[in-house]
């Protein structure tokens, strides 16, 4: 069933209107999980540095001259790293709430809700991210 | 058939009607009924041109394309107005549209009470059944396109022919290992069985589930909701034995069957029958898995 009549580029972005919970989590859960996967990059990117950090001298370390001592502290100064975190942190924990749902419906349990799960899913998400504002934009200002 | 011309009997009444004197003949009660219903059917019309006149009417956005005319074959949508009536399903309006604007209109319809499965469309965007549709759930204009997810042939009628295939290779039939001594006896299940399968047997071929499953739309091998379902009436069916139970699992959990499904929930929020097809799927995958882990 893959054909269909072209229903043009507007109306087919017009089309999330109708998609439902389920819909929802499908794909956030997918946007989510890829995302990790390129954060996953980037912090092996960003913890690499340490590794010709281990080289230098003991003096550098200390008074935290170091490449990766700088890469961190020049990235943990920008507002916008400060700002991808708390994205960071709300898509992970959408990815691992949502996880958890779909382990459920995986099992068996509780289908006849898979909506309200979803649901919860996002508020807790909103929560956590909420309260994790003040921890991840200490001093950055 | 025989070209025999079959003999006419002489049927002479035999039960004499009662005296028509006092009480009116049985025609002339059917007479009466008829005109009785006659009447109804004007006072009807008069309605719906009243309401077409009062402007209470519905408008419909609908999907319009015929790749055998020059001119049409560039896909369009045409109003139409259509009188509203209490109780008037998708469907009536569309035939309302068709007997009374415009005779191409081509959709398919047959029981029009949700038992045939021919008129499944994509209704306000939503795969719906359009005689199980009540026009005064929907917000106006009510957008009517064929199945998304499938190749259209005309208007709203769209090639079935991929679902039906789909359907035919989960082998949909009855199928028992041992048959009874006598061919004729009755092969009973058990009712909390019947109670299993119940929901499963309900399709009605609409393919609707398929339409608004998005792994379908994208692989064109997936078997789809309504062949699993299906697959599940019978593999759960305890009649059918151990042998063909296995054969069963094998279709169920090839490479384009059960583990697609990334249980969107799409096709159980659409199909017509209420059947619970995400949970139906789930439980296959379950069964496919107890099938293959053996720790003992
Ligand atoms: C506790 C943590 C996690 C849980 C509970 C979890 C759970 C899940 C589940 C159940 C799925 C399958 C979704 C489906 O059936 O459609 C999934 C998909 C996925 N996960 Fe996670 N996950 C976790 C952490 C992560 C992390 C850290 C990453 C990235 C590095 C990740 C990347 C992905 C991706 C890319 C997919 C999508 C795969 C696909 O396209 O089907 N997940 N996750
Ligand atoms: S399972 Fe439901 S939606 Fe799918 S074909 Fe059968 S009746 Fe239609
Ligand atoms: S006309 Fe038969 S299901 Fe709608």
């Amino acid at each position: 069933m893959s054909q269909s009549h072209n229903r043009g580029l507007i109306e087919d972005f017009g089309r999330w209107r109708e998609f439902r919970a389920g819909m929802w989590a499908w794909i956030f859960h997918k946007f989510t999980g890829w995302v990790l996967v390129g954060y996953l990059f980037t912090h092996i990117a960003v913890l690499s540095t340490a590794i010709p950090a281990s080289g230098q001298e003991t003096a550098v370390l200390q008074a935290g001259d170091d490449v990766y001592t700088q890469t961190i502290v020049t990235l943990e100064e920008l507002l916008l790293v400060r700002i991808l975190e708390v994205g960071l942190l709300a898509v992970a924990v959408f990815h691992i709430l949502n996880g958890t749902r779909l382990l459920f419906i995986d099992l068996g349990v509780g289908l006849e809700s898979q909506d309200k799960s979803f649901y919860a899913s996002l508020i807790l998400t909103g929560l956590i991210t909420v309260a994790s504002v003040p921890t991840f934009l200490a001093g950055a200002f | 058939m025989s070209t025999q011309v079959p003999q006419q009997t002489d049927e002479t009444d035999a039960e004499t009607e009662p005296d028509a004197a006092e009480e009116p003949s049985k025609g002339d009660l059917r007479r009466e009924k008829k005109a009785e219903r006659a009447a109804e059917r004007e006072r009807e019309a008069e309605a719906a041109e009243n309401a077409a006149a009062g402007g209470n009417t519905r408008e419909l956005k609908v999907f319009r394309f015929d790749p055998e005319i020059e001119g049409k074959q560039e896909p369009r949508f045409d109003e139409f107005h259509v009188p509203f009536e209490k109780g008037m399903t998708v469907l009536d309006a569309l035939i309302y549209a068709r007997d009374t604007y415009d005779s191409s209109l081509t959709f398919r319809h047959s029981c029009r009470q949700a038992v045939c499965g021919s008129d499944a469309m994509f209704v306000n965007g939503q795969q719906r059944l359009a005689c199980k549709t009540q026009l005064s759930e929907l917000s106006e204009p009510v957008r009517v396109e064929p199945l998304p997810h499938a190749d259209v042939r005309k208007d709203l009628v769209v090639d079935m022919e991929h679902f039906y295939d789909q359907m035919d290779a989960v082998e949909p039939f009855f199928d028992a290992d041992e048959l009874p001594e006598d061919e004729l006896a009755e092969q009973r299940q058990s009712r909390q069985n019947r109670e299993k399968v119940k929901m499963s047997t309900r399709c009605i071929w609409c393919g609707a589930c398929m339409s608004s499953c998005n792994i379908a739309a994208g692989d064109n091998q997936y078997l789809g909701p309504a062949a699993l379902n299906k697959a599940y009436r019978f593999a759960m069916d305890d009649r059918e034995g151990e042998a063909r139970k296995q054969e069963r699992l094998e279709i169920i959990e090839q490479e384009h069957g059960v583990w697609r499904c990334q249980t969107q929930f799409s096709c159980t929020e659409v199909c017509p029958k209420d059947i619970p097809l995400t949970e139906h799927i789930q439980e296959l995958k379950r069964e496919a898995v107890k099938n293959n882990l053996k720790f003992w």
